[in-house]
């Protein structure tokens, strides 16, 4: 594998955001993934996202585990700090990060056999500390780089390329992080876009735990039939609850929706999700009834998709330590160190 | 009549308690209580793996000249536990002490003809006065201390002056001490022949304005005044009281005067590894951040220690060391991660260690760690252990520079990036192998980079290009050597007259050691002494070696540990390093260290063949 950086030169007709960049300023080096990967389109996804929501490129914080979806923070937003750490372990560098400078914007990226095997007791207690983040599995069931062995998310019953059935339960990434205590969940489809990017918006807007699960099908090793991670296999069995848009607090709210067929939640920094109805009832903000949906989902089948679970004003891991409002990266020797002073009271009571 | 040991402000009085019956804080009590008469005082805990009912014993070495080491021995034993009586009595020096709680008659085997025998009758005592089963358990303890005063000549003032202290606006409990205090002050004055202990405490002016402090509280004062910010851990025997006292020191000292926000963040993690993968991810994130733990969570450290070896990034690790894996044994002290530390990873790893030999080296080479961890951009170990991170031990006050600034390091700000300087991540710029660093979100278009392990080159660009590799390789290993300039150096003491014996000895062997070396100058057996107190070795070290035709290693391990390490970064005849190891899960003491250097000395004294021919 090789370093490909992109040329650095733009069309001047390229359209700037808010923030003066365009899309391109989010892109990152040239990927090294199999051609037709899943983890690229998600990518790209990001890489709207970010762009659509003017963020500035060098406030973003990446972080990954090990593996083929751990690669892909290379491949978007250039300009940031990223951090390839050590396999399962990206929530407690992650979490240490954040406690670091709360003012940045953390995106986790991991895979299913990073979170869901080898990771699956960081990703679970990143989760319930509500560390705010946005942690996106890149979901395709299958271990790609030490190729094609079954990853913890497999579906019972499906088939290996090499012909073998899992025998294994399958853990169900969005069920995890909802019991866990996570504050935004959604399942979405590298496939599908126009799903994706507002999800990811919305839960980089979210000031809590986000968690999205992303079906990315491996066309290396699990695009096959009796794959339940296949390209063929997620569309015909994709059941959206929702399409999501995400509006942010300074917009105006222009789309007209037609009484009854879209709910509004508006999360505490003040977006505003705007959640069109793809048939059947579907509140996002019960809990309960999240979990009951996605488990009738994963009984019939199902790959269900959507903003599942949203606490619009959760309590992050900073407001629980009650933590000063500068970041404690810029703390100086002044702010923290009490001085001699203090240390004679101290030596004195120790007499 | 049995022979008596006399003895004015130097013996060892040990307590024999149960568990979780309360006897800790009297016992506390009655050291404190010596040290407060000017007689320098050392207590060691020795506890199990469990909160009630197994035992657990208080040692007290009452010690005018201020040796501070365990001395080996017991001079009088009040021994409150029936479980471990046959074992405790045996431990009694001839000529020493038995004290015991004479409610119920013993038959005379359960003694011995050659120790005093010493019956107070607690039980009957607390029955009599307190109602409370509670209260007869936990007044029981004072009882003792108030019998163990008067044949001890202990001021009973200090005693009570300790209890204002102590219940500074609960008269209700100050009063019921005092109280307890006099029936057993009361009871041992009319009943007891002042005479029938020859251990004594005179009032001396030994102690001066050292303090008395567990070393694990030393610690987390430490990474207070060196300014971390982040805290992570995970409960682990003996390091869970450093974490905690880290959190109480922060709540005093560490909030914001207007807002009462907190300024540090203290995250209890679900297992060591995600506590080490905070302090490295907030480290990253340029904040100071510091983990404790104990050999066990070390084991499980080992794979993000190696990441941020080769990362270089930050970290603070206190191990307080203990006797291995599983649990029982573990509660004891020793010397044994030395290997596990130094080397601790995959790939070609090794790093920074810190050999604090008491309480005041502990808050300083915390604060140190941080401070260091942030100039070579590594992981960097505090070596404690049991014996100093959990015992009270006098030293001398913590001492802090009004001008000193904390040591951030190599670390680019966007006003470098915006004049134009060049940076490279993994860039040696000046010679030490240490290169530059950004903080994640200084700049818009300069200074970010991609954080890998071994795979960049020197702009942290992905490469896997053998010569690459082996530059950078080659850069951390000048860093190393950087380390070994800049850690703290060894101490050298010198024997007063030449000699060509030394001894190496580092961390809590040293008070049994100052000790030992008196023993042996008194003797004739004259050695120099070196107290390494970092690796990477110093070059002082190796002078030192080469200097002596032998070399005693002392170490709290099997394996000899310091000296593999001293094998491996010098060149030298093995034979010349003689180890003298000492691993039983009991602290070191001068007794041990000077009959096994005597030994060996003697084994070692050959007179020459052409002296013996002539």
């Amino acid at each position: 594998m090789t370093f490909i950086a992109k040329p650095r030169l733009h069309h001047p007709s390229l359209v700037k955001n808010k923030a003066g960049f365009t899309r391109r300023d989010y892109e990152g080096a040239v990927s090294t993934l199999c051609a037709g990967c899943g983890h690229d389109s998600i990518s790209a996804a990001i890489i709207q996202a970010c762009y659509e929501l003017d963020i500035l490129p060098h406030q973003v914080a990446k972080l990954s585990g090990i593996g083929c979806s751990s690669k892909a923070p290379t491949y978007f937003v250039g300009a940031s700090h990223g951090f390839n750490t050590v396999h399962g372990r990206m929530p407690s560098v992650m979490t240490g990060a954040n406690l670091a400078n709360k003012n940045l914007i953390y995106m986790g990226v991991s895979g299913d056999g990073d979170s869901a095997s080898i990771g699956l007791g960081q990703f679970a207690h990143i989760m319930r500390r509500g560390v705010n983040m946005t942690y996106i599995v890149m979901n395709n069931g299958v271990y790609g780089l030490t190729k094609g062995q079954f990853s913890a998310t497999a579906d019972k019953g499906s088939i290996s390329k090499k012909g073998v059935a899992n025998a294994d339960a399958s853990i169900d990434m969005v069920s995890m992080a909802i019991l866990m205590g996570a504050t935004f969940v959604g399942r979405s489809f590298s496939g599908d876009k126009h799903q994706l990017v507002p999800l990811i918006k919305a839960a980089m807007a979210h000031k809590g735990a986000a968690f999205l699960d992303v079906i990315s099908p491996c066309v290396a090793f699990n695009n096959h039939a009796g794959s339940t991670k296949s390209y063929e296999y997620v569309r015909e069995h994709n059941e959206a609850l929702n399409r999501l848009d995400f509006i942010e607090g300074r917009e105006e709210i222009t789309a007209d929706y037609a009484p009854g067929t879209a709910t509004t939640v508006r999360q505490h920094d003040g977006s505003i999700l705007r959640l069109r109805k793809l048939g059947e009832e579907y509140d996002p903000s019960d809990k309960i009834a999240a979990m009951k949906r996605v488990q009738e989902g994963l009984a019939s089948g199902e790959v269900v998709t959507g903003l599942l679970y949203v606490d619009p004003s959760p309590v992050d891991l900073h407001a629980n330590l009650n933590t000063v409002d500068a970041p404690l990266n810029t703390l100086q020797t002044g702010d923290l160190c009490p001085g001699p002073q203090a240390l004679e009271r101290i030596n004195a009571s120790l007499r | 009549m049995p022979p008596t040991i006399t003895a004015v402000n130097d013996f060892v009085v040990k307590f024999a308690n149960v568990n979780g019956s309360g006897s800790a804080s009297a016992n506390e009590l009655f050291a404190r209580s010596i040290l407060r008469m000017g007689v320098p005082v050392s207590p060691r805990n020795i506890f199990p793996s469990n909160i009630q009912g197994l035992p657990t014993w208080y040692e007290v070495r009452v010690t005018e000249k201020g040796y501070l080491g365990r001395r080996g021995g017991v001079d009088l034993m009040v021994a409150m536990n029936p479980q471990t009586w046959a074992q405790d009595v045996k431990e009694i020096e001839p000529g020493g002490y038995l004290f015991y709680d004479s409610t119920k008659p013993l038959p005379s085997s359960a003694f011995r003809e050659d120790v005093n025998v010493i019956g107070v009758p607690l039980t009957a005592i607390c029955n009599a006065t307190y109602t409370d089963a509670r209260q007869r358990q936990l007044f029981k303890n004072i009882i003792y201390v108030g019998a163990l005063s008067v044949l001890l000549d202990i001021d009973a003032k200090e005693i009570e002056r300790l209890f204002g202290e102590q219940y500074k606006g609960k008269e209700k409990l100050l009063d019921s001490n005092v109280k307890a205090l006099n029936l057993g002050r009361d009871w041992a004055t009319q009943h007891l022949d002042p005479g029938a202990v020859k251990l004594k405490v005179r009032r001396a002016d030994n102690v001066g304005n050292r303090i008395f402090v567990e070393g694990n509280n030393a610690a987390a004062l430490g990474a207070v005044y060196g300014g971390a910010t982040v805290c992570a851990w995970y409960p682990i025997t003996p390091s869970s009281s450093l974490a905690e006292a880290f959190a109480n020191h922060c709540k005093r000292l560490r909030h914001d005067k207007g807002t009462g926000k907190a300024k540090y963040a203290i995250v209890q993690a679900e297992d060591e590894l995600a506590s080490i993968g905070m302090v490295i991810g907030a480290a990253w994130n340029g904040a100071r951040a510091f983990t404790a733990t104990s050999g066990p969570g070390i084991s499980l450290m080992t794979e993000f220690i190696g990441l941020a070896y080769f990362a270089e990034v930050p970290a603070v690790i206190v191990n307080v060391q203990r006797g291995g894996p599983s649990t029982g044994m573990p509660t004891r002290t020793q010397q044994s991660d030395l290997l596990s530390c130094a080397y601790a990873s995959n790939g070609d790893t090794k790093h920074v260690l810190l050999f604090p030999e008491d309480p005041k080296e502990c808050f300083e080479f915390t604060a140190e760690a941080l401070d260091l961890a942030d100039r070579l951009q590594t992981p960097i170990f505090v070596m404690t252990d049991l014996d100093i991170g959990m015992n009270h031990r006098l030293c001398q006050p913590f001492q802090w520079d009004e001008k000193r600034a904390f040591d951030r390091g190599k670390v680019m700000t966007a006003e470098d990036l915006e004049a134009g300087k060049t940076f490279g991540r993994y860039l040696d710029v000046d010679g030490d192998g240490i290169p530059f660093r950004t903080y994640p979100g200084t700049h818009p278009t300069k200074g970010s980079f991609f954080t890998r392990g071994t795979t960049k080159d020197e702009y942290a660009r992905y490469s896997e290009q053998g010569p690459v590799y082996v530059r950078n390789m080659e850069r951390l290993q000048r860093k190393f050597a950087t380390a070994a300039k800049i850690a703290p150096q060894p101490q050298r003491y010198s024997s007063p007259k030449a000699t060509r014996y030394g001894v190496i000895y580092f961390g809590s062997t040293s008070p049994a050691m100052d000790e030992a070396l008196d023993h042996l100058e008194a003797d004739g057996n004259h050695v120099n002494a070196l107290r390494v107190r970092s690796f990477p070795f110093s070059q002082v070290v190796e002078d030192f070696i080469h200097e002596h035709d032998r070399v005693f290693v002392i170490e709290q391990n099997r394996d000899g540990q310091l000296r593999s390490m001293l094998m491996n970064e010098f060149t030298l005849d093995a034979r010349k390093l003689v180890p003298v190891l000492h691993y039983d899960g009991t602290p070191i003491t001068a007794r041990f260290i000077a009959a096994d250097i005597a030994k060996k000395l003697g084994q070692l004294k050959v007179v020459p063949f052409d002296k013996a021919a002539s």
